[in-house]
């Protein structure tokens, strides 16, 4: 349904469509799969979108891992659902790019192939329980903040998958939050196991919002064509002066010694670009891991997806 | 209400338990996208009649055992669920298989449970019944696709089949426990329960072009704690995080 | 890997008795049944629906955008009651 028209442009030149676009992008008017857009923005969305996908697939990975540890049976039924979300907002979203254009298999195979780009902090290891609570209160902290102007983008189809999104996210970040507070409040060995996982995560989460602004590549057309609707660092700056006091509540401290408040806002030191560049280039610590644990997957799973469709056929006769 | 009420509700509720735990194995690993949801949701509901049963049989126990203290501080001899449950996820077809012979066997035990004397069972199994009717509505289906899909498909289902078939009949062997469980109508008698599981069971079995094996010597032991080599693995790693630090809130 | 690309079905769910069904989203099944089970497990795990209607994205016809000036250029405004004026003082109209 979505293809057709993708490829017919109006008897209009391209210049004056693109006029029109812009002005309809301008007056907050949403674009819908079959209108015409630039190829620039079509590229744009299809690369971000996809790789809001991959995260969240890639995502289930690390907080998975607990699921069969989780120590009770009331933890291990919330992550569950928790990290099956994730999988059902990764299907939305490819659901989403699909209207652009491409198929998930194409998709799919970007990520297995080591092309596209996910969220880089999934690349670091979970070592304990703690890490459960300190990823759903952070990592899913970060993801919303971003996440919750999306719901506004120009694409229709992507705001629409993340309006529901992040309807079914704000338990995420609950839960994580109330781990956090019961080990905080636990015996001495719960309180520093939270203290050890947020010492490792507080960084990278604050990577999760990209590269300073200045050297953001995409910043200026996502802003104009309003995919995105704040910068890297504002959204940073946001979540860093939210999370602060949660912090303080949990009675654990923030790894960054040049945390202060100014009377408006907590100022902070910098994140450590070199190691998100890594991270990002292939070398963190489970880079290698994660995508072999999707390869598995798709590989293992080739001859079901073939029976299924084997089936279908002889169904249809 | 005695030692069998409690061990009887035990045999159901670790059953779910320990599949509930297999299940969440395929969590971010199932042949496709839309499968791992139906997995994870499979999984929620089973882990979901463990708990309420586990919980139901700490209260009638009165040793003050809630359901995480019988999950994560029982040793695997202490564990009375169906020897099925236990067998490891293998390829998706070992894992569908199990599925569906027990769906097959849950489908036609919560029917019983919900007449059952004791009412917290019967709310239970209620609720139960109806999700367990959506389960073996999905493995169903998956069985026939897998059977009556490829030729590798096919083969892969024979090979599960094959495996796992010797402990589909451990479900329906009467023993004294269930006799008096059944005297204070709890439970029914788990071979009343074969009929129409055999019936099911071969229904699907030959829609999907796959033989009913001969029924074997059947595995059993595990409703009475002995296991297979299995279960301590996958206590071992459940119990892990909980045992390492005793009595603390989680 | 062509050879294993389930289709993609277009779903639309009834939230509840007395409205209609609504677009969504879309999934990948190989056949009807297993679209309306993933639709399921996928588009109502919190409760959202009491009935569910799965569709093959092929079967769905939809109007060109191309067209859509020409297409949607109806132009009947006194179709709409604002056209008329009602006399004050008239009421119940």
């Amino acid at each position: 349904m979505y293809t057709q028209g993708l490829d017919q442009a109006d008897a209009l030149p391209d210049e004056e469509l693109s006029e029109r676009f812009e002005a309809k992008v301008a007056a907050e008017e949403k674009v819908e799969p079959t209108d015409w857009m630039p190829a620039a923005y079509r590229t744009l969305l299809t690369r971000q979108i996809a790789q809001h996908a991959h995260s969240e697939i890639v995502g289930m990975l690390p907080e998975g891992n607990w699921i069969s540890r989780a120590p009770s049976l009331r933890r291990k039924g919330i992550l569950l659902a928790k990290v099956q979300d994730e999988a059902g907002h990764g299907l939305y979203l490819y659901s989403a790019a699909e209207t652009l254009g491409v198929t998930r298999d194409e998709l799919v195979d970007q990520l297995l192939s080591g092309k596209a780009k996910y969220s880089s902090i999934f690349n670091y290891p979970t070592l304990t329980w703690a890490d459960c609570g300190a990823i759903g209160w952070l990592v899913d902290g970060a993801a919303i903040m971003n996440q919750v102007p999306l719901c506004r983008c120009s694409y229709g189809p992507y705001a629409r998958a993340m309006v529901r999104i992040c309807r079914e996210e704000s338990f995420h970040q609950r839960q994580g939050f109330e781990i956090m507070t019961v080990l905080a409040q636990g015996s001495p060995e719960q309180k520093a196991m939270a203290q050890e996982s947020l010492d490792r995560w507080w960084w990278p989460a604050l990577m999760m919002f990209g590269p300073p602004d200045g050297e953001s590549v995409h910043n200026d057309r996502s802003m104009r064509w309003k995919v995105k609707r704040f910068t890297n660092d504002e959204l940073r700056q946001k979540f860093v002066d939210m999370t602060v006091p949660q912090a303080h509540f949990l009675g654990l401290t923030l790894p960054d010694p040049e945390l202060s408040f100014d009377g408006e806002h907590w100022t902070f030191g910098e994140p450590d670009w070199a190691e998100f560049k890594r991270v990002l280039a292939g070398d963190g610590p489970c880079n290698k891991e994660r995508l072999a644990a999707r390869r598995d997957a798709h590989a293992d799973g080739a001859w079901v997806r073939e029976a299924a469709l084997a089936h279908a056929e002889k169904k249809r006769g | 209400m005695g030692d069998h009420s409690v061990e009887a509700l035990l045999r159901v509720g670790d059953s779910c338990l320990v599949l509930a735990q297999r299940l969440t194995g395929w969590c971010g690993h199932a042949p496709a996208l839309e499968e791992d949801i139906a997995l994870a949701n499979i999984a929620l509901d089973v882990l979901g009649h463990a708990r309420g049963l586990l919980t139901r049989a700490g209260e009638l126990e009165g040793a003050g055992r809630d359901e995480d203290a019988l999950a994560y501080l029982r040793g695997a001899e202490e564990f009375r669920n169906l020897l099925l449950v236990e067998q490891p996820n293998g390829d998706f077809a070992h894992t569908v298989v199990r599925q569906f012979l027990f769906d097959a066997w849950t489908a036609e035990l919560w029917k019983g449970l919900a007449e059952s004397s004791d009412e917290v069972v019967a709310g239970i199994a209620e609720k139960a019944a109806k999700e367990s009717a959506y389960h073996v509505r999905h493995s169903s289906g998956w069985v026939v696709r897998l059977g009556d899909g490829t030729e590798e498909s096919h083969r892969r289902m024979l090979a599960a089949l094959e495996d796992l078939w010797p402990y589909a009949g451990e479900a329906f062997l009467d023993d004294e426990v269930d006799v008096a469980a059944v005297e204070a109508r709890l439970v029914p008698l788990p071979s009343s329960l074969e009929k129409p599981w055999r019936a099911r069971v071969s229904y699907v079995l030959e829609e999907a072009t796959l033989p009913v094996p001969p029924d074997p010597w059947w595995q059993r032991g595990g409703r009475q704690g002995r296991h297979s080599e299995h279960l301590s693995y996958l206590l071992a790693e459940m119990q892990v995080v909980h045992r390492a630090h005793p009595g603390v809130q989680w | 890997m062509g050879r294993e690309a389930w289709s993609l079905w277009e779903v639309f769910v009834r939230s509840r008795a007395g409205l209609a069904h609504q677009h969504v989203g879309s999934l990948h099944a190989a056949d009807a049944e297993m679209a309306l089970e993933n639709a399921r497990d996928v588009y109502t795990r919190r409760g959202e629906g009491a009935s569910l209607w799965v569709v093959p994205a092929t079967a769905i016809v939809a109007s060109d955008p191309a067209d859509s000036s020409s297409f949607f250029a109806l132009d009947e405004e006194f179709r709409h009651p604002t056209h008329y004026v009602v006399p004050d003082g008239v009421t119940g109209i």
